[in-house]
């Protein structure tokens, strides 16, 4: 009888040391996009670490930094695109990073370690990167799909069948690119000439939406502008979809996860950090996003179906095209505007 | 601190000064919605007025310098190619369609919300709720899910067309979805009950009598509802055409959703400011534009509703 009691109130006292080292760890509030946390590895970074985590979600990189300019936030994590980090590093929200404090950083793959809008990584490390680019349906159209004249100049038997998401700056640069321009270029000629293009090849669309991956599947659309990530799952529910890499230019995006200047549980940030760029920690956000993660070594534990992607795969021939989306300064985005406008008149 | 004290003093005193404390009182009783009623409504719209007057922030927000640009982007426009200056065009069929799309919502929730109002007002007094209640079902849904709802329905592989072609009616589908029909499906069917409850407040206070009197005089049936129904409902066809009109006309989800979004409303025109065209100033005057909009709208509406009563009074 007084064993048991013993033996009770010992695992009563284990249980609650062991909780109480659960909560010792503290916690960590992540600010980012929606359905981009891979709610397994959270689980996983929580139990290695008893660190307690919440995931906030953000829809758009204005929404993220307008929040966080106006203070009182309490995250610690915020994942950026790359054409924002000189935006958030400019206003000194984010800390700089230490690869003594986050020994992993070695792992971060060669061709993302000294990238244009962070240069050697002083503030941030790879979260996920993709492609923006075409998506056919190849039962209607079988021709060279590798070309942004799938959405500009469309093959008859794509017109009217052309969807393409309604993001301006990315629209505008793969057009610019398609009448022989640089992305935010303010050269009036090739603006002229890519809003006639834009203006022209309008007709030929029946949307501009974003959440279509049923859409494509269920075959109601053909044709249109699409992310990398997006195109393979709707690849998943249909085989007949393919994604093309537009020969004349393309842009390729990567989100990197930071640390906020002010935030509350700075050394839990750098763990999780730390935590992300090991190859299997890495592997699970892809797995879950859709996404590749720019970690070195995460193939191997990348799900079978995503290591031959053809749309997570970049192939070497189409490398060349590729070019990071950068921001546009103010006087071209106000062009870049005007154009759309006129176009969505 | 000193009107509170002097409510309860004043009312033990003579009649005079019992009024006047009564009036402080009432002042401390409604500050708190005062308070709301400024910051809450007033605040924010200063806020928009002020950035309306700014110039945009390299980055979206504004930098505090004076300018007027935003509002001369809303009416004038700067030709990027040839910098000739004339009517902001592009804006104003925006804005036009903006308006005759609030406008078409307004006469076909009215059309189809009369008789919906008339046969729930008809039913047996106890029965009535039952109605009310279906009518206001829709309201327990978000306004984004039904609009996905409607979207399925609709669509080329959605519920119509697949009934349709099963039944060997059509052999093709049929193109509903991101077209005109599809968004003022949406709307007349998201803003209906705003006309209908109105309408109904309305006809359930109706005389029967009087209808009945009507027909007594040998009136017809047409002639009833004209001259005697369509008058005494009057203030539910206002009521109902207001609460509709106004959120219709910067409706912003189900434009977009279910028209695909290849023409900019004004709500989108607004958004694409304060979003990736991150110029604040010119959002905020947009939004002040269109808030102006609304008011001389509801103004005339209710001016030119009223006039057969002034007259009746002249």
């Amino acid at each position: 009888m007084k064993t048991t009691r013993l033996i009770l109130a010992g695992a009563v006292l284990a249980a609650s040391t062991a909780l109480a080292s659960a909560q010792d760890g503290g916690q960590l509030n992540i600010y980012n996009w929606g359905n981009y946390t891979s709610p397994e590895m959270i689980e996983k970074f929580e139990q290695e670490t008893g660190i307690e985590v919440t995931v906030t979600d953000y829809d758009s990189n204005d929404t993220a930094l307008t929040r966080i300019r106006a203070g009182g936030h309490g995250f610690d994590i915020v994942v950026p695109s790359n054409n924002y980090v000189p935006i958030w590093v400019e206003a000194g929200l984010l800390q700089e990073l230490d690869p003594e404090e986050i020994p992993n950083m070695a792992n971060i793959a060669e061709r993302w370690r000294d990238v244009p809008w962070d240069p050697n990584r002083t503030h941030t490390v790879p979260w996920q990167w993709g492609t923006t680019g075409v998506i056919v349906n190849t039962s209607v159209y079988d021709g060279d799909i590798n070309t942004s004249a799938i959405f500009l100049d469309p093959p008859d038997e794509l017109k009217g069948k052309i969807n393409v998401i309604p993001e301006m700056t990315d629209v505008m640069n793969l057009t610019v690119n398609y009448v022989g321009g640089e992305a935010c270029t303010d050269d009036r000629d090739v603006l002229r000439q890519a809003r006639d293009k834009l203006v022209a090849a309008k007709q030929h669309w029946i949307a501009l939406d974003y959440g279509t991956v049923d859409a494509y599947a269920a075959g109601d659309i053909a044709a249109g502008v699409y992310w990398n990530g997006a195109s393979m799952r709707a690849r998943l529910a249909n085989e007949d979809l393919a994604y093309g890499y537009p020969k004349e230019g393309y842009p390729v995006w990567m989100d990197s996860a930071a640390i906020l200047t002010d935030a509350q549980n700075p050394e839990n940030a750098k763990k999780f950090l730390n935590f992300i760029l090991e190859p299997e920690n890495a592997a699970m956000i892809s797995e879950f996003a859709r996404y590749a993660n720019g970690v070195e070594g995460s193939d191997e534990f990348m799900p079978e179906d995503m290591k031959t992607a053809p749309e997570i795969v970049l192939p070497a021939e189409y490398e060349e095209a590729a070019y990071f989306s950068v921001t546009c300064p103010a006087d071209v985005q106000q062009l870049y505007t005007q154009i759309w406008t006129e176009l969505l008149r | 601190m000193s009107a509170v004290e002097l409510a309860p003093h004043g009312a033990e005193t003579d009649k005079p000064k019992t009024r006047r404390g009564d009036i402080a009182w009432r002042w401390w009783l409604v500050a708190p919605a005062l308070v709301v009623l400024i910051l809450a409504a007033s605040g924010p719209l200063l806020i928009v007025l002020v950035y309306s007057f700014l110039e945009p922030g390299n980055f979206g927000g504004v930098i505090w310098n004076f300018s007027t640009d935003g509002w001369f982007q809303v009416f004038f426009s700067r030709d990027i190619f040839d910098d000739t200056v004339g009517p902001a065009t592009a804006h104003l069929d925006i804005f036009r369609r903006s308006i005759t799309l609030a406008l078409y919502t307004t006469v076909i929730t009215a059309v189809l919300g009369f008789p919906t109002a008339w046969f729930i007002a008809t039913r047996a007094p106890d029965v009535r709720p039952i109605w009310l209640f279906l009518v206001t079902i829709p309201f327990w849904t978000n306004l984004v899910i039904r609009t996905f709802a409607i979207q399925e329905v609709i669509r080329n592989e959605g519920l119509i067309n697949t009934v349709l072609r099963s039944l060997g009616l059509i052999s093709a589908p049929i193109q509903m979805l991101y077209t005109d029909f599809a968004i003022l499906l949406g709307m007349a069917y998201v803003f209906l009950p705003l006309m209908v409850l109105p309408l109904y407040a309305s006809m359930e206070k109706l005389d029967f009598k009087l209808l009945e009197a009507g027909y007594d005089l040998y009136a017809s049936r047409l002639r009833v509802l004209w001259h005697i129904v369509l008058p005494l409902v009057k203030p539910g066809f206002i009521a109902g055409s207001i609460l509709v009109f106004i959120p219709a006309i910067g409706a912003y989800v189900t434009p977009r959703i279910l028209g695909g979004g290849r023409n900019l409303m004004l709500g989108n025109l607004i958004e694409l400011q304060f979003g990736q065209g991150r110029n604040w100033p010119l959002g905020s005057a947009l939004a002040l534009t269109l808030l102006v909009i609304v008011v001389v709208a509801l103004l005339f509406y209710i001016r030119s509703t009223s006039q057969p009563e002034g007259q009746r009074h002249g």
